[in-house]
């Protein structure tokens, strides 16, 4: 695609995202009418349509549509957070489960890895989850505002190391054999790598874990600078093995928010079909649409998003 | 260290992988396919809802304990005894994809134990004892 068309559908992407969230806003009470007044099914519709926006930018953009759901349809639409969170964890459950088969059979995700990193984060995920359902919505909201803000600092500030060096693995790594081998396509190169700082990064996921069932936000934003920058996985093998961390990690915290009661599949369901739809365009678009504008562009996004959280905590923008 | 070399002809995964991909993957084709149909059954009328769709406006802006008794939509598994409404039955489809993991883990667990790997035994079974009691409801939180 030459660039005038590659402008024209960008912009387009990023204005009938803003559109909808916008319209959302308006049919919530920014028109004076109640949310009520608006036959239901405009709801389900524009997550639909909101979700599938959010599906086509979040992979090119390197973050989990998670990421962006919580923030955008907690602040932009009538639904309580519990909802909101209940159904954040649900797409990015479904997001991870559906990539898990093809990174583990193509190599860049590692079982291996994976698995001590998830039985921490999902014992931590389960507090997390309890700990924000038993909190003041508007508490939740605010601590929200401030860890996607923390989140856009992240994202500007932080560099990715594609193939970190890694001279001795650690005694724990060696012990669990925390190694592999993956197929790197882009060089046709077999790539052998190894882990260290094994207990930090552990710790890490501890902690990742509660601010992923607290905020149902998934978590791979965290995961794959811990595995790659603190742990030295390369980073495909981060970005893999972090989706299949993931998986387990939100089943941990979706349930409790099931056994709550907070998981509506009329907002659950177009929201998950809506984003797997849309990352399966931005999969495709993936060498057409330029990451670093559509990253600079999502970051503009959560930053609104998250200062819009924090106001809306805070009382001072309702 | 990385180190790269030339690519073997086909890459192989170890064995475990591949089973839990291959698991994980029928897995999730199924809790979508219930979740998807179930939804569509709910949002046609072909299946009565526990929440008529047109009160859920009212609804879905207050937090869940208000909403479940406003609804009398059952906590924990209770549920399971309401498979014939179709918002109810979603829930069947959420459940199987927030639980699929545990299957895949416990198929692990013999090809660990072959190669007398206890601490990747230790790690699958403390893991699925984790998601099985954060499905069990045994662990309550709430307003």
């Amino acid at each position: 695609m030459s660039p005038a068309p590659r402008r024209a559908a960008l912009a387009l992407l990023m204005v009938g995202l803003l559109l909808t969230t916008a319209a959302a806003q308006a049919a919530q009470g920014g028109t004076g009418a109640p949310a009520d007044a608006v036959a239901w099914w405009v709801w389900p519709l524009g997550l639909f349509v909101t979700c599938f926006l959010m599906g086509i930018v979040a992979v090119p953009a390197g973050i989990g549509g998670g990421t962006l759901f919580v923030p955008i349809v907690g602040s932009f639409f009538p639904f309580h957070l519990d909802f909101v969170r209940g159904a954040g964890l649900l797409v990015a459950l479904a997001s991870a489960l559906a990539a898990g088969p093809t990174l583990l059979r193509g190599g860049l995700g590692s079982l291996r890895l994976a698995l001590p990193l998830a039985v921490l984060a999902s014992a931590s995920s389960i507090a997390g989850a309890m700990l924000g359902l038993a909190m003041p919505a508007n508490v939740v909201q605010m601590l929200l505002g401030g860890l996607v803000l923390g989140i856009v600092v992240l994202m500007a500030v932080s560099r990715k190391s594609e193939f970190p060096l890694v001279e001795r693995p650690d005694a724990l790594s060696q012990a669990l054999a925390l190694h592999g081998v993956f197929l790197d396509r882009a060089s046709g190169q077999a790539v052998t790598w190894q882990v260290h700082r094994t207990l930090p990064g552990l710790f890490t996921f501890l902690a990742i874990g509660v601010l992923a069932g607290m905020f149902g936000i998934g978590a791979g934003w965290a995961n794959v600078p811990a595995l790659n920058l603190l742990m030295g996985a390369p980073l495909k093998v981060a970005a893999g093995s972090s989706s299949v961390v993931l998986s387990l990690v939100d089943s941990s915290a979706a349930w409790v928010y099931i056994n709550r009661g907070a998981v509506l599949p009329m907002i659950a369901v177009p929201s998950v079909v809506g984003m797997m739809l849309g990352a399966r365009i931005g999969a495709r678009l993936l060498n057409v649409l330029k990451g670093a504008v559509i990253r600079r562009l999502v970051i503009g996004m959560l930053l609104f998003a998250g200062t819009r959280a924090l106001l809306k905590g805070t009382g001072l923008w309702p | 260290m990385t180190s790269m070399t030339s690519p073997p002809d086909t890459q192989v995964q170890p064995p475990e992988q591949e089973r839990y991909a291959r698991l994980l993957d029928w897995g999730t084709r199924v809790g979508l396919l219930i979740l998807v149909a179930s939804f569509v059954a709910y949002v046609s009328g072909l299946l009565p809802g526990m929440v008529p769709v047109d009160r859920l406006p009212e609804l879905w802006s207050l937090p869940v304990a208000q909403f479940q008794a406003r609804t009398q939509m059952p906590g924990g598994w209770g549920w399971l005894a309401l498979l014939g409404h179709g918002d109810v039955l979603g829930l069947l489809g959420i459940a199987l994809l927030a639980g699929v993991s545990i299957p895949c883990l416990l198929a692990l667990v013999p090809i660990y134990a072959a190669r007398g790997e206890k601490a990747y035994v230790a790690i699958c079974l403390l893991e699925v004892a984790v998601v099985a009691l954060a499905a069990s409801g045994l662990l309550s939180g709430g307003h």
